[in-house]
């Protein structure tokens, strides 16, 4: 839980919820969850759900997103290319294809998926469906 | 290339000799080095990280850099479900004395930064004259 915005702390803060979160029950029952890649962060925002990745280094072309009921799917490839004849240092950036599925444990709307690639950080916002939305029921 | 899968890379913590004022954790970012007949290339990777919040400086043939990220972004999001931590990066690197440390460009896209060290002319032997 984000608290009072106190600078120096406010990062520590954030970084201690999201460590409390890491492998949450939120996905438990679902098939999908942990070790697949790229590892996902899965936020609330509101109503709305907003799942982040970290994907630096990938272009556009190269990232596709897929949407239906219920589940997200991306894919794509992380291409390193050096130029011919170089002699190597050091090597600790991964490359390759990865495809990954996330099942989403509540009802969305697909239609209004929003997502924004920037800085090779794809953030994906998920709109929760009407009819997940609580109703008030009146007691006459 | 051929079709591999892609690897997860756990993100490494800085190992801090000494505290810092500010409490957050920072992160190594993952980096390639390689070296052609006219310079060094440094590569890494800093996801989120906008090119005005990267600091490179070079001082004693230390190459430091830092990527801070801007997690205001992350404001009124709560964490569900979370597989990585995120945080600000730091990392350094002692220079061999070959480059020419004036002529380092620096460049971030898709949040890798690509700094590319020239190297210096091959210094001349310097004869030491002895009193």
């Amino acid at each position: 839980m984000i608290g009072s915005y106190d600078a120096l702390d406010a990062l520590l803060d954030f970084q201690q919820a999201l460590e409390a979160q890491l492998e949450s029950d939120w996905l438990r029952g679902a098939t999908t969850g942990t070790g697949a890649i790229p590892p996902i962060n899965v936020f609330q925002q509101g109503d709305n759900l907003v799942a982040i990745l970290e994907l630096p280094g990938v272009a556009k072309n190269d990232l596709e997103i897929q949407a239906k009921d219920g589940s997200i799917r991306i894919s794509g490839k992380k291409s390193i290319n050096y130029p011919e004849g170089v002699s190597l240092h050091r090597r600790e950036r991964r490359s390759g294809m990865f495809d990954r599925t996330l099942t989403v444990p509540m009802q969305i709307n697909p239609d209004g998926i929003r997502a924004e690639f920037r800085d090779g950080v794809l953030a994906l916002f998920i709109p929760r469906a009407e009819s997940g939305k609580p109703r008030t029921i009146a007691i006459k | 290339m051929s079709a591999q899968e892609l690897q997860v890379q756990e993100k490494r913590e800085v190992q801090k000799k000494q505290e810092s004022t500010v409490p957050a954790r920072a992160f190594i970012p993952p980096t390639d080095i390689f070296e052609t007949d006219d310079a060094l290339t440094i590569v890494m990777e800093m996801a989120g990280v906008d090119k005005k919040d990267i600091e490179i400086s070079v001082e004693d043939g230390i190459l430091g850099v830092e990527g801070r990220l801007d997690f205001s972004k992350y404001e009124g999001m709560q964490p569900l479900y979370t597989e990585y931590n995120i945080g600000h990066f730091r990392r350094s690197f002692s220079l061999p004395s070959k480059i020419d440390q004036g002529k380092i460009s620096a460049e971030m896209k898709d949040g890798v930064l690509t700094l590319v060290l020239p190297k210096a002319e091959e210094a001349k032997p310097r004869k030491i004259a002895v009193s």
